[in-house]
């Protein structure tokens, strides 16, 4: 009985926290569109029994989907949120890397602060953060104020408002979730491991690149799940920095929900995008299981 | 394999022979702990060189400095004349194998054991061969494909053997290689490593806290204590001729007898208490009238029996306390009248004799004039 009551519970999270809202939504997206509170119909209404279930069953369609295909706006808006959400995994990865390397190479008194300093951004809002680079990043910012000042450029550089802004926004914002997981791979690799590689006649580099590296695999993979999966549904980072250039799917999503009032062809865009990211989750799950296997 | 068929080897009494290792008043600090404290010592080609000492003596640190993972703090180390220091671990001729075995947890045995060799440019079918030679050596053929988690403590151990010797360096380091295996594994690969000394000339320095192991392969052995040698000799003397009390009790089993010194022409007499006569020894040391001194005898040296010995100028009577049989031998701890208990062992040579010795017995313990050490301090 206790048995069943400890695996209940994260059955229980699962089907209260993300099995009830996405029939909800996946409902809606069957919906149509119509102005009513809410905005789509039909509803159940459970008061007219057995006859208004069928009744409401048969009102639903695929209609949203058919139009997601038809319409190439939204296939568009798809692939450049993959591609934003590639590219910037990448640049998270090859910024994070030497980072977390840093860490571990640090002395061990000094490893906890560094840590911190890693984890400090999340005391502060998400979105303060993000509009402190619409500070930075404008015509008239900190960027390019110092650069002009500097002299390395005579007119201010054009940043904002482009997907270059929407990629730094991206790395900064998700950049610890790159460097922990990669951290504390690192941190568990045993030095005597690549002594043993210099003893065998590897250099330091080379000793990185067959024994560190490969043992890190498993936090590099995790880390770039991590970013790749939020950052592919993003949506306030390409609103507030990416302006009316960048093209991604959150962006859509929102746009549907709050200025078309589509509540149903909204629900659609997401129950595709989750579709598009179970893939990479249960990639995702698989590479834990394994690290835990080789581990045990 | 006699010794009249084999020149005897010995190069450290020739003094034309160069050492292969040689260090050089090495001291290595940690802080302000001294872990190798004024070391000088030399180590020849082909030698099978064990180390010996309690758990934090600094076997591993010595080992270490060889293998260039840790500088000397003072003095130098030279490899065939040659100061090591500025030399990176990857471009030593020395391979070590790890306490810990640090084997690469993301590759397979095989692969662990190839590594070293597709480092020097070794491939294809040279790469292969020498791999499964040394799994064969090993006997890991069954666990090849396997991944260092997948296998047996003892089966890691091996593994890490066999990855330092695949290079055939010419120095090879083995942190307590054996540590792991059962008895007669550890034996076969015992025979194993000095048939392998004998083919390739490599020389061996081996960390060990098993003192048979010591004894069965080293060509010489050093006690260690502290960060400092005790005792740097071939196992027989460091066996027979202990020089201190720290080393005779260290290696193998042995009675420690306190006493007082009187000299007498080329005898020492040794006063050792109350109700018993003295000890009659030799030695080469000088002892001052009632100096203070250690008498180091190994069970085997002391005979026991029921009637009185001829002959013998050290002969006493005491009590049987403890008979233990282990087979091939017997041990008696036989209580002195002033309360030290002697242990003897005899060898059981014939099966099932009628015990003529049991417990509370009176018996008779004898021992030759050089059969025990005396020992200053
Ligand atoms: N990197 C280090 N830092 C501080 N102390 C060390 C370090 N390495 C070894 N020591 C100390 O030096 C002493 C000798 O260690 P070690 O050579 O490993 O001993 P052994 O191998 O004989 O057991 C130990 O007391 C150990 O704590
Ligand atoms: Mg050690």
């Amino acid at each position: 009985m206790r048995r069943f009551a400890l695996i209940a519970i994260p059955y229980f999270w699962l089907l209260a926290l993300f099995l009830v809202p996405f029939a909800i939504v996946f409902k809606i997206s069957l919906s149509d569109i119509a102005l009513s509170i809410p905005p789509y119909l039909p509803q159940l209404e459970l008061a007219k029994g057995w006859e208004g279930f069928t009744k409401f069953l048969g009102a639903l369609d695929f209609e949203n989907f058919e139009f997601l295909m038809m319409d190439d706006l939204y296939y568009k808006a798809y692939l450049s949120s993959l591609k934003i959400a590639a590219i910037s995994t990448f640049l998270t990865l090859l910024i994070g890397y030497p980072i977390a390397y840093a860490m571990t190479r640090a002395s061990e008194e000094w490893r906890p602060t560094l840590l911190m300093l890693v984890i400090l951004p999340f005391w502060t809002s998400f979105l303060i953060r993000v509009y402190a680079w619409i500070g930075i990043l404008g015509q008239e910012g900190f960027l390019n104020q110092t650069l002009m000042f500097l002299g390395l450029t005579s007119d201010p550089l054009i940043i904002l408002n482009t997907p270059i802004a929407v990629y730094i926004g991206i790395v900064y914002t998700y950049l610890p979730f790159m460097v922990l997981p990669i951290y504390s791979a690192l941190e568990k690799l045993d030095d005597r491991l690549l002594e043993a590689a210099e003893d065998l006649g590897c250099s330091r580099i080379k000793a990185f690149w067959l024994v560190t590296f490969p043992l890190s695999r498993g936090g590099i993979i995790a880390g770039c799940f991590l970013v790749f999966i939020p950052t592919l549904g993003e949506f306030v980072i390409p609103s507030l920095l990416g302006g009316s250039n960048t093209l991604m799917i959150g962006k859509v999503l929102w746009d549907e929900f709050f200025s078309n009032r589509d509540w149903p062809l909204a629900s659609a865009v997401a129950v595709i995008l989750l579709l598009i990211l179970i893939i990479p989750i249960i990639l995702f799950q698989r590479n834990e299981q394994k690290q835990r296997e080789s581990e045990g | 394999m006699t010794e009249a068929l084999r020149p005897v080897f010995a190069p450290w009494n020739d003094p034309d022979e160069k050492p292969l290792i040689q260090f050089k008043n090495v001291t290595k600090r940690f802080g302000d702990f001294t872990a190798i404290d004024d070391l000088t010592i030399d180590i020849f080609e082909r030698e099978f060189f064990a180390l010996l000492g309690p758990s934090g003596c600094g076997k591993t640190t010595l080992m270490r400095m060889l293998a260039g993972f840790a500088t000397p703090t003072e003095g130098t180390i030279l490899l065939s004349g040659q100061d090591i220091a500025p030399i990176p671990p990857n471009k030593r001729a020395v391979n070590m194998m790890f306490q810990s075995y640090a084997l690469f947890p993301h590759l397979s045995v095989w692969e662990n054991i190839a590594f070293g060799l597709k480092r020097e440019g070794i491939k294809g079918d040279a790469l292969n061969s020498r791999v499964d030679e040394m799994l064969r050596l090993t006997r890991l053929e069954r666990f090849a494909r396997r991944k260092p988690h997948q296998i047996s403590g003892g089966q890691r151990q091996r593994v890490a053997l066999a990855r330092s010797l695949a290079k055939a360096p010419k120095l090879l380091l083995l942190d307590e290689p054996l540590g792991a295996l059962d008895k007669k594994l550890r034996q076969d690969t015992q025979f194993e490593l000095m048939d392998i000394q004998e083919k390739t000339g490599t020389t061996f320095v081996i960390v060990t806290h098993d003192q048979e192991e010591a004894m069965t392969v080293a060509s010489r052995i050093a006690v260690m204590d502290e960060g400092r040698m005790i005792q740097v000799d071939t196992p027989a003397r460091i066996y027979e001729a202990p020089n201190t009390v720290y080393v005779a009790d260290f290696i193998g089993d042995v009675n420690i007898i306190e006493g007082r010194a009187i000299p007498s022409g080329e005898h020492v007499q040794i006063a050792w208490g109350e109700g018993v006569s003295d000890i009659t020894g030799t030695t080469d040391k000088s002892f001052d009238n009632g100096e203070k001194v250690h008498f180091a005898i190994r069970p085997e040296k002391v005979s026991v029996s029921v009637e009185k010995p001829d002959d013998t100028p050290n002969a006493f009577q005491g009590k049987v306390l403890d008979i233990a049989y282990l087979g091939n031998l017997s041990t008696y701890h036989v209580e002195m009248p002033n309360g030290q208990i002697i242990k003897t062992q005899s060898a059981n040579t014939r099966r099932l004799s009628r015990r003529a010795i049991t417990w509370d017995d009176t018996v008779w313990i004898s021992f030759t004039a050089t059969a025990g050490v005396l020992l200053k301090g």
